[in-house]
């Protein structure tokens, strides 16, 4: 089988073409133009990762919502169990930003983090 | 009329005035002012929740209110005053600024030196004369990404979006992930008009699909929208009959270009390019009127908050410089024209005597070529495309040996300039 995964590490945008074997284990990889190209191709196939940057509910702010992120990128198939634990999530403002607002975060080790300082309104 | 005075007044508070006012207070002038209309400072940072930003500068993908943080926190270590809710209604070519908020109604600001960051505006519906009923339901990208990002507003639940440029691609995403059903992305030139990374992350990974060489031609709807026809186009941009096709969705977002905020400037009897929609300015970024300096989306607009950080530095260490006497006329000045395949240059004319920061734009993707500046330096360059700003600084020492009055950039392809080069 064979997959073409577009190189986003830098603007070239490489086509980087992968031939798998039957258990979609990476034969031959070619297309990129560099060593990151290499890697990212080999991690876009085996095990996609994306950061989570979204918004959380936050009380008393003078903003009603607070923008958050993941500190790591989260596996990519996670994003949508992600999203429903943070449209759960409500915090209570003034908070500041890197305040970490989820430890271990779905249980994947990342920690859920304010990607901004919110005050509270007057 | 409360009246003040100031060394250097920047006008708008997003990356662009808080870099400048920074670099100005930085580079000696004692008296700086930002005056910012809305109620806190960042500008369009602060609906920028996704990551990427600050690459280059800082080394580390920070999401744009994080970016705008850190020139905030810079900012409250210094004395530089900040106007908030404070509305700038006109700027004079002697550099008094008249603005009004709700504390202190009129102001009277005259500034030694004025630095115009006022950002750019969204192109409208309008301005492309989609033909079609006006329902509710269709709205400027950047304006549902408010509502999504900061208001907490969801403009609809079937999306359409039309243009690929990055706003529209991260849009893409950022609705999806809201649980909207992002029906389409249309662009109407034969490649995605924002980067490679967006395309992936933004839509591949939602699987919407993205036509190219298409566009919306009508409008569905009475009270809300309720679909779009899209039609392939030829060359010229004409819908080809027979290519059309419905779409059911509630809500089209337009991300269709960005057109820099120069309302102010144009009342100054600032200069503008006609291409860029900006002021021309010179090497120091200061514009046709003397002490009146431009950086960021005001001036052209940016694919990168870094690049406009650190033109914004280079307008407010000059503003200082102008507000202080310290900013003499250079004795010689040399036009920059744009040649084969660029769009534009920035700085459209320049001096001699100093480094210059070049900006540019080419009007056509192209592989294999070189960037060329007046003869005076050569760049490789694998690709070019419209999506992409380059930019390159030539020394004083480099840009000494042009001859005549004129810089011409312009693309070369490898091909034709051969093993010479």
């Amino acid at each position: 089988m064979r997959k073409t995964i577009t190189c986003t590490v830098c603007p070239l945008s490489c086509q980087v073409v992968l031939e798998l074997g039957p258990r979609g284990e990476i034969l031959s990889l070619t297309g990129n133009r560099c060593a990151r190209g290499k890697s990212y191709a080999t991690k876009e196939h085996t095990a996609p990762e994306r950061t989570l940057t979204t918004t959380v509910k936050i009380r008393g702010g003078v903003h009603p919502l607070l923008p958050v992120r993941t500190d790591r990128p989260i596996p990519k198939d996670k994003l949508r169990e992600a999203m429903r634990a943070t449209a759960e999530l409500e915090v209570e403002a003034p908070v500041k930003m890197g305040d970490v607002l989820v430890e271990n975060f779905l249980g994947l080790g990342v920690r859920l983090i304010a990607s901004r300082s919110l005050e509270q309104v007057q | 009329m409360r009246k003040m005075q100031v060394d250097v007044a920047v006008i708008g508070g997003g990356p662009a005035g808080l870099a400048a006012a920074l670099a100005a207070r930085q580079e000696g002038a004692a008296q700086v002012l930002i005056i910012e209309r809305n109620h806190e400072l960042g500008g369009i940072l602060q609906q920028c929740i996704h990551h990427g930003f600050g690459l280059h500068r800082f080394k580390a993908e920070l999401t744009g209110p994080e970016y705008a943080q850190r020139f905030m926190d810079e900012l409250k270590e210094t004395d530089i005053k900040v106007l908030l809710n404070t509305m700038v209604l006109e700027l004079t070519k002697e550099r008094t600024i008249y603005a009004v908020n709700s504390r202190e109604g009129m102001l009277e600001i005259r500034a030694k030196a004025v630095v115009l960051a006022m950002g750019c505006r969204e192109r409208t519906r309008g301005a492309l004369r989609i033909p079609g009923k006006r329902p509710a339901g269709i709205f400027s990208a950047g304006t549902a990404q408010r509502y999504v990002n900061i208001d907490g507003y969801i403009p609809g639940k079937k999306v359409v979006i039309l243009g690929s440029g990055d706003i529209g691609l991260i849009m893409a995403r950022r609705m999806s992930l809201e649980g909207a059903q992002v029906q389409a992305v249309v662009e109407i030139l034969p490649y995605a008009a924002g980067l490679a990374r967006n395309v992936v992350q933004c839509l591949e990974d939602f699987d919407i699909p993205l036509h190219l060489k298409s566009t919306v031609i009508e409008i569905h709807g009475e009270e809300r929208l309720e679909a779009v026809t899209i039609a392939q186009v030829d060359e010229n941009w004409q819908p080809i009959p027979g290519t059309e096709r419905r779409i059911e969705c509630d809500t089209l977002l337009l991300s269709v270009g960005l057109i820099p905020e120069n309302e102010l400037s144009s009342g100054a009897g600032v200069e503008l390019d006609p291409v860029t929609n900006g002021p021309k300015v010179d090497d120091t970024l200061m514009t046709s009127i003397p002490g009146i300096f431009a950086c960021g989306n005001v001036l052209h607009v940016h694919d990168l908050v870094d690049n406009v950080s650190k033109e914004a530095e280079r307008a407010g260490a000059y503003a200082a410089q102008y507000a202080l006497e310290k900013l003499p006329a250079p004795s010689r000045r040399v036009k920059v024209e744009a040649g084969a395949n660029i769009r534009y240059v920035v700085p459209q004319e320049i001096a001699l005597d100093k480094p210059v920061e070049f900006f540019m734009r080419v009007q056509q993707p192209e592989e294999d070529v070189y960037l060329d500046l007046g003869g005076l330096r050569r760049v490789k360059k694998q690709f070019v495309k419209p999506s992409e700003m380059l930019n390159i600084t030539l020394t004083p020492e480099v840009l000494s040996k042009l001859e005549g009055d004129t810089l011409t950039v312009r693309i070369v392809s490898q091909k034709e300039v051969g093993a010479d080069a």
